[in-house]
């Protein structure tokens, strides 16, 4: 038999016509299977965004919402000294925050993805397991470190190396700032490890082979190839930080209160939803900026380096 | 920081890059920094004395005592395990049809969508909170442990969907279709085939969202009503000096429970990952 | 021996996009043959299996298993069974529950499933490793559990995807003649997807040859070996010398050409014969020319200079120049005679049967 092709019985008429409809295809079953997901996070999540936009343009009277379009709520989140100087602090607080917390974490997770080892999966999850502490809890244990009387000041003094206690260090900026390095320090190693362990070991290797040292292989190689995961790291510890609620009000006094602070007033006592939104919206989109120059900067400084 | 800086000469190591003697110590002290605040809180819980300064005053478990008889607190740990669990169900579910479209049925728009879902982990939890807030309200909704329910969902998704992310792609393809092959149905296939290799994925998903779900705070704060969990009970205490230790004595508890809960999610995740490697391709 | 195929393949097509991996194939596999899908990669002979299984659907065609459509069938409810190219071992379940996976929607009496289950195991020669956990199972292990998975279903086609293709050569090799004997045995239609052309060569009872989604020749390995239909379809199987001849005469079966060196010939007419201007391009294989050693003479010989040499064991490459043809000759020559010791440089006289000549079709 080297027939290479055989009719059958005329083009049958029962033989359904292969074909594709969409709802068939992949596609559609994949919108299908995420659209409960994505429903639920429009619903929770882009709806109340766009309603919080919507009221920082309206103006709350007691109880009565009047709709009426106005920028009376950026006006006063813009200009009032007192919202400017908290949300200028909690800018810088959140760029400091971000910086050291990735400048210091970035050596760790270079060790474990480079000398880890066979452990290192164990490296990680020491590393890790604080993150899933609650946060009130490690912002109190700072709470206790870093108080006239706490662990820092009685331990440093019933050993002798100061006679009385440091002040500067609770109810300021610096206690919050300290605090919340803490806090983000081991969630602003995943990222950076995550890129690190992307690089290919042999375009280090060969860095080294036309001459470069270690110092030069880092900054030429390693540190271009990783800057995924530090920006990561930057917007995962920055955004967040700018809107930190509990560790102004607990360790922050009346030198480190963020604008967090006068956001949840307005949804309080306070009353005054749409000022309320407006500095959200205000604080969201100067934070965003804020982080764009940041990733302009590091992307700049990486191509300076060659 | 790379290691020693002596130029282009460079011995043994891996890659040609030596060990450091600086870099372990390094990391030694930050793991130091990260752990020992934290462990003064059970330290103090131990503490003889109302207020947490060194030296210490002796040895004594009444401030653990005391929780069983604290009513108010039990009915906030009753609520958090309430809470807790149906977020860990009601996340890694929506998670689960999310991951595994992401992964198995690729379609456009996938990369926003993905986006929306993951945005909370760069977001300030206030503006989250906020907006959650708002939307309740506005809808006339009362403040209840059913909006915290729904709130932290939204904030666990990114979590969860990680966790199901990676243990979905790590699940191949040809399983499913073997098994429809040999002539089980499309149901018949998830249950016997699918679940049960992705199984410790979602169980990892399921204790990771619990834990959050049990420390989280700030939604916790904004949206529940009269019924606090842990977390805003123990916000309610911090301002009576004389409730410290009591309260140090809970959050030890909290950590405990939390670490034990992420040690078993982590072995359970170790251990898929060697059961699937095991059996993969190259054997 | 009109009897009805297994399987009827009729013009399918299958895009993605502009993107042609299947064009109009047209294929009928016969009951109880050993049937093998042989191209390069990206050919289109995976998609086309797939399609037989039921997971790709042709975007135009039929295809008819039985006789009946199984267009629009999911896999689930087709009469076929599939070992697959990673060989897709349950790791949540063992050996025994691997095999018995299929069984388990049949419902049958637990002393008759476990007679099943062993008499698969013992086909395989598995008997002994029921109880072995998946994770632990080597490469030729794995690829027999699932054999024994598939049959188990006793289905009416077995459809294999590059099934040898992870193991190493030398049980490659075993398991080449295991599965030939094995399909001998069972009896069933096995359809194969390989890229190893002595894997198609040794196994199967006929080869469709397919280079970009079409198929290019159809027929048994001896068939398509020494006859092949396309100058595409001889460069893949094996080696071959192409040249250029003039055409001097064509009739429904034969055309008569003139070769540069080898003579006027008349070959057998290949299918969808096209020539251009006149010419006709011409192959010989390189082991059908033969070195004439000292005085030895041959009814039919060309005469030449050796320009090369490649030592590989068995046989040996020579590369022979010779005057008036247009590339140089590709030899292959076992080592008994001393092959290996021809210097380069050297004048060579070559022997060979005109049988051995083929037109090409293209």
């Amino acid at each position: 038999m080297v027939a290479v092709s055989t009719m059958a019985e005329g083009p049958s008429k029962s033989a359904p016509r292969a074909g594709r409809r969409w709802i068939d295809s992949d596609e559609a079953t994949g919108l299908t299977l995420i659209s409960p997901t994505l429903l639920y996070a429009l619903a929770l999540l882009f709806l109340p965004v766009l309603i919080v936009i919507a009221y920082s343009f309206w103006t709350q009277d007691y109880l009565t919402i009047d709709r009426t379009f106005t920028l009376e709520n950026y006006r006063v989140a813009l200009t009032e000294p007192i919202y400017r100087d908290l949300l200028a602090r909690s800018l810088i607080i959140a760029l400091v925050v971000s910086v050291v917390t990735v400048v210091f974490s970035y050596p760790v997770a270079w060790f474990i993805s480079f000398h880890g080892g066979v452990h290192k999966n164990l490296w990680l999850f020491l590393i890790t397991v604080p993150c899933w502490t609650s946060y009130l809890l490690r912002v109190m244990s700072w709470k206790v470190v870093l108080g006239y009387q706490g662990v820092l000041n009685t331990g440093l003094m019933s050993t002798g190396i100061i006679d009385t206690p440091v002040t500067s260090l609770l109810y300021n900026s610096n206690a919050v700032v300290i605090t919340l390095v803490h806090s983000w320090a081991a969630f602003a190693i995943l990222p950076i490890f995550v890129s690190l362990e992307k690089i290919d070991r042999s375009l280090i290797e060969a860095a080294h082979d036309l001459g470069d040292n270690k110092i030069m292989s880092f900054l030429r190689v390693t540190l271009p190839l990783s800057l995924p995961g530090v920006i990561s790291a930057f917007l995962i510890v920055m955004i967040p930080t700018v809107g930190d609620y509990v560790t102004p009000k607990l360790v922050g006094g009346k030198d480190g209160v963020m604008i967090a602070t006068a956001i949840q007033a307005q949804f309080g006592k306070g009353a005054n939803w749409p000022l309320g939104a407006a500095l959200s919206v205000t604080t969201m989109v100067i934070v965003s900026a804020m982080a764009g120059l940041v990733v302009l900067a590091l992307k700049l400084f990486v191509r300076w380096i060659r | 920081m790379s290691a020693s800086v002596t130029g282009a000469k460079f011995s043994g190591g891996r890659h040609g890059i030596r060990k450091s003697r600086w870099l372990p110590i390094y990391v030694t002290v930050y793991l130091g920094f990260l752990y020992l605040p934290i462990l003064l809180l059970p330290l103090f819980s131990f503490n003889n004395a109302a207020s947490t300064t060194f030296p210490l005053a002796g040895f004594t478990t009444k401030w653990y005592a005391a929780l069983w008889g604290n009513s108010a607190m039990l009915d906030a740990a009753r609520n958090s395990l309430f809470v807790g669990v149906c977020v860990s169900i009601l996340s890694t579910g929506l998670a689960i049809c999310a991951a595994r479209a992401i992964t198995r049925y690729p379609f456009r728009g996938q990369r926003a969508a993905t986006g929306l879902i993951m945005a909370p982990l760069f977001l300030p939890e206030i503006i989250v909170a906020v907006s959650l807030l708002m939307i309740v309200l506005q809808i006339g909704l009362e403040l209840s442990l059913a909006t915290v329910i729904f709130g932290q969902t939204v904030f666990c998704l990114p979590y969860a969907m990680s966790v199901l992310i990676s243990g979905f792609e790590g699940f191949d393809q040809s399983l499913e279709e073997a098994s429809m092959d040999l002539g089980e149905t499309a149901l018949g296939t998830f249950r016997r085939v699918t679940l049960p290799v992705v199984a410790p994925a979602i169980v990892s998903s399921l204790l990771v969202s619990f834990t959050i779900s049990l420390d989280e705070f700030i939604l916790a704060f904004f949206l529940s009503g009269t019924e606090p969990t842990l977390p805003v009970y123990i916000w309610g205490q911090l301002r009576f000096a004389a409730k410290l230790p009591s309260v140090l004595a809970l959050g030890s508890l909290m950590l405990v429970l939390s670490i034990l809960l992420i040690t078993i999610a982590e072995v359970l995740r170790h251990r898929a990952e060697r059961r699937i490697q095991g059996s993969s391709f190259n054997g | 021996m009109a009897e009805k195929p297994m399987i009827q393949i009729d013009a399918v097509s299958r895009f993605y996009g502009i993107y042609k991996a299947l064009d109009s194939v047209s294929l009928d596999i016969a009951a109880g043959e050993f049937f093998s899908l042989l191209g390069p990669s990206g050919c289109g002979k995976t998609t086309l299996l797939r399609s037989i299984a039921g997971f790709d659907t042709p975007t135009s065609g039929d295809i008819r298993i039985d006789g009946q459509s199984a267009i629009g069938l999911p896999p689930n409810k087709r009469p076929t069974n599939m070992v697959f190219q990673n060989y897709a071992i349950f790791p949540h379940l063992n050996v025994a529950e691997n095999v018995a996976y299929g069984l388990k929607r049949l419902r049958l009496d637990a002393t008759e499933e476990r007679r099943r289950i062993g008499d698969a195991l013992e086909q395989v020669r598995l008997s002994t490793l029921g109880t072995r956990k998946a994770n632990e199972l080597s490469g030729g292990q794995r690829q027999r559990v699932a054999l024994a998975r598939a049959l188990v279903m006793r289905p009416k086609v077995l459809l294999l995807d590059e099934p040898l293709s992870a193991l190493d050569k030398k049980l490659r090799e075993e398991m080449q003649v295991e599965l030939r004997s094995l399909q001998k045995a069972v009896g069933i239609t096995f359809v194969l997807v390989t890229h190893d052309q002595y894997e198609a060569l040794a196994m199967s009872d006929r080869i469709a040859v397919m280079f970009g989604g079409r198929i290019a020749q159809v027929a048994t390995p001896k068939e398509i070996y020494q006859r092949p239909l396309t100058r595409q379809v001889a460069d893949f199987l094996g080696g071959m010398n192409f040249m250029k001849a003039k055409i001097t005469g064509e009739s429904a079966a034969d055309i008569s050409v003139e070769t540069k060196r080898f003579g006027v010939v008349t070959l057998p007419k290949p299918l969808g014969f096209t020539h251009r201007e006149g010419e006709a391009t011409i192959g010989i294989r390189p082991e059908r020319l033969r070195v004439l050693w000292d005085d030895a003479t041959a009814a039919h010989a060309i005469e030449g200079q050796v320009v090369d040499r490649h030592y590989f064991g068995e046989i040996t490459h020579l590369i022979v120049d010779v005057p008036g043809l247009e590339a140089p000759l590709s030899v292959s020559e076992t080592n008994n005679f001393g092959a290996d010791d021809i210097p380069v440089g050297a004048p060579i006289r070559l022997a060979y049967d005109p049988d051995a000549l083929v037109a090409l079709a293209d």
